[in-house]
């Protein structure tokens, strides 16, 4: 077999593929915090908790009501979708009037009490969940599990599904003139209030999702979510919150040089979206896909 | 105006009072906890209070600062790294003996203004909401920076960092001497908060809090007054940060986590966001609660999460603004006494 600079391809193949695993988190996460905002112009803090639960109800199902993986995949981010309703009726709501700033406040807060209940519940150490899909493939380079390419699969699925919606239907055109004109689009007859609510809880299912997805992948741990949120908050900067596709691409790409970082110079490999960060912000503030205000 | 100040004169005069004789009440080593975090909350509302910018990571000037304190005062020796990613690196070595805890402090501050301007050039290039996210990230890679450097002692952190003799001689192992060091420490960090917000300078940043594209057009730098307000508010977490490693004797990773920039922002949230006073009381009421809960372990998490959601919908202008808005109703049936203090309380444009 061939070497690239040193690095096997075994290695640096694996390591693409779990860039990929990884950008594909980034991208559903980013996606969510995108739509939430673009309609709220709230920073949804509890993301990375929402993420959590996403991961923490498909192992309830599985292990209190024996419901499988496939099961999971649909019921667990409806359920931790409906908490976002809730939360959103209750507490969001409130606030709308004020300085975006507590939106983000009040969010953190509730992620240090979901996150909080939870370690309480189920300490730090993690709990296991089966992979339903063992084995692989050999593809001559590398050894590619099923399970991997699905979430690879899966996630580019509902990526470019949530991009069709608000861009090519009518609902999303709804979503997108409420996005500019709220009053506006309210005057036409439209419940404003009750499309922010299902937006909201849509985000936070995309969320659980992209939990349902990693559990077998990381175990299920009620910290999963608290140091992947910041990388995603980096991963919105860099990307600027003004377009659908932009969160999807710059989700997956940073994955993907992440990735490669490991391989090449594993000592950066925790910063270098952080990195990545401060040079786009010092050559185009408004990040990548962002429109300048 | 004068009003205002003189009644903060008073509360001044009169915490100080409170200062001096408490360590006969009570323990001298949580009353210096109070201190340094009340400073690192008075620092963090400067940025926040009177600028408007919510920094989501002032962690990584205090628990920063804290390391180099703790090093210097322990080792000494500095080995800065020069070179690039893959290029390969050129480690200098600066020889120096293990410094007085003065010397500590002040280069530990100077560092903190250092990541300050770093970090602050980057910031401010985005307002609101993508400010406060652009924080946080910077402080994690602080973080993991703090968790990969030879010197931060990894988990362990930096242990049994020595308390020598101020100046020679004042004896610093002594809690109760030590006690009004960090006392005369916090006095002087509040009177440069409290000039900076009374000066025209101040003045500046108020009116860039109020209205930005209005200063700017008013011909003022924005930009160089926000980064400004940034570095002092950055040197004076690094110095209440620097403090506390001394005090402790330890610097460990705990202060440079993301919960611990959360921390600051609650305890100045639950004071009052814009008030002077409201960080100290803030300060002192996390801090108490935290020590009393220290045996609830997963419940602290949960008990601020809750302090955090409360304060935000029932009483946004934290207590001491609360306190203020309803002097400032109650003074209003009086013929001149209203406008200022009700004028200090209000936290945000938006309310």
């Amino acid at each position: 077999m061939f070497e690239l600079l040193g690095v096997s391809p075994q290695a640096l193949f694996g390591q693409l593929l779990l860039g990929l695993i990884n950008g594909a988190f980034y991208a559903l996460l980013s996606l969510g915090l995108a739509v939430i905002f673009g309609l709220m112009n709230v920073i949804n803090f509890t993301h990375g908790a929402q993420y959590m639960m996403g991961a923490f109800a498909s192992w309830m199902l599985l292990n209190y009501l024996g419901v499988p993986y496939w099961g999971a995949l649909v019921l667990a981010p409806i359920l931790v979708a409906l908490t976002g309703v809730v939360i959103e009726r209750l507490f969001i709501s409130r606030l709308y009037h004020l300085d975006h700033l507590y939106g983000l406040l009040l969010t953190f807060g509730l992620a240090l009490v979901t996150e909080g209940l939870f370690r309480r519940e189920y300490g730090i150490s993690g709990l296991p969940y089966a992979n339903p899909l063992p084995g692989g493939i050999n593809l001559g380079f590398m050894f590619l599990p099923w399970y991997r390419a699905w979430v690879v699969a899966i996630s580019l699925v509902v990526c470019f599904g949530t991009w069709f919606m608000i861009e090519k239907t009518q609902l999303g055109s709804y979503l997108r003139a409420a996005t500019e004109r709220p009053d506006l689009v309210q005057a036409f007859g439209i419940n404003v209030p009750r499309m922010i609510t299902l937006t909201y809880g849509f985000g936070v299912g995309l969320a659980a999702l992209a939990g349902v997805l990693a559990a077998p992948i990381y175990s299920v741990n009620p910290v999963m979510g608290a140091n992947l949120i910041i990388v995603v908050f980096a991963v919105v900067v860099i990307g600027g919150m003004g377009s659908i596709m932009g969160s999807i691409v710059t989700g997956f790409g940073l994955g993907v040089i992440e990735g490669l970082t490991k391989v090449f110079y594993p000592e950066a490999s925790n910063t270098v979206i952080f990195v990545i960060m401060a040079i786009v912000l010092m050559v185009r503030p408004q990040g990548l896909f962002g429109t300048p205000k | 105006m004068a009003t205002s100040k003189t009644w903060d004169m008073r509360v001044l005069v009169a915490l100080v009072a409170v200062g001096l004789v408490a360590p006969l009440f009570v323990y001298p080593v949580f009353l210096m906890k109070v201190l340094t975090f009340a400073l690192f909350a008075c620092a963090f509302n400067l940025l926040v209070g009177y600028v408007g910018l919510l920094s989501f990571g002032h962690a990584m000037f205090f628990g920063f600062a804290a390391y180099v304190a703790g090093h210097l005062a322990k080792v000494g020796t500095v080995q800065l790294p020069f070179g690039f990613p893959g290029l390969g690196w050129v480690w200098v070595t600066i020889p120096l003996p293990p410094l007085t805890p003065e010397l500590a402090i002040l280069s530990a501050t100077l560092v903190a203004a250092l990541l300050g301007l770093i970090v602050g050039v980057i910031a401010i290039r985005r307002q609101g909401i993508y400010f406060a996210m652009v924080t946080l990230a910077l402080a994690q890679m602080v973080f993991f920076l703090c968790v990969q450097a030879p010197f931060t002692g990894g988990e362990d952190g930096i242990q049994a960092i020595p308390r020598r003799p101020l100046f020679g001689a004042l004896p610093l192992s002594n809690d109760f001497v030590f006690y009004y060091v960090v006392l005369a420490i916090f006095v002087a960090g509040f009177l440069i908060i409290y000039r900076t917000i009374h000066s025209p300078f101040g003045q500046v940043l108020k009116a860039i809090r109020e209205n930005e594209a209005r200063a700017i057009s008013l011909g003022y730098a924005v930009d160089r007054f926000k980064l400004i307000a940034f570095v002092l508010s950055a040197s004076l977490a690094g110095l209440a940060g620097a403090t506390k490693a001394m005090v402790f004797q330890l610097a460990s990773l705990t202060d440079v986590t993301w919960q611990m920039s959360g921390e600051v922002v609650l305890m100045t949230l639950v004071g009052g966001l814009g008030t002077v006073f409201g960080p100290i009381v803030g300060a002192g009421i996390i801090i108490t609660m935290q020590n009393y809960l220290a045996g609830f372990g997963e419940y602290v998490l949960v008990i601020q999460g809750v302090i955090f959601v409360v304060t935000v919908l029932l009483f946004r202008r934290g207590i001491v603004g609360e306190l203020i808005a309803f002097l400032g109703r109650w003074q209003a049936g009086k013929p001149d006494g209203q406008s200022e203090l009700t004028g200090a309380g209000r936290a945000r444009p938006a309310e």
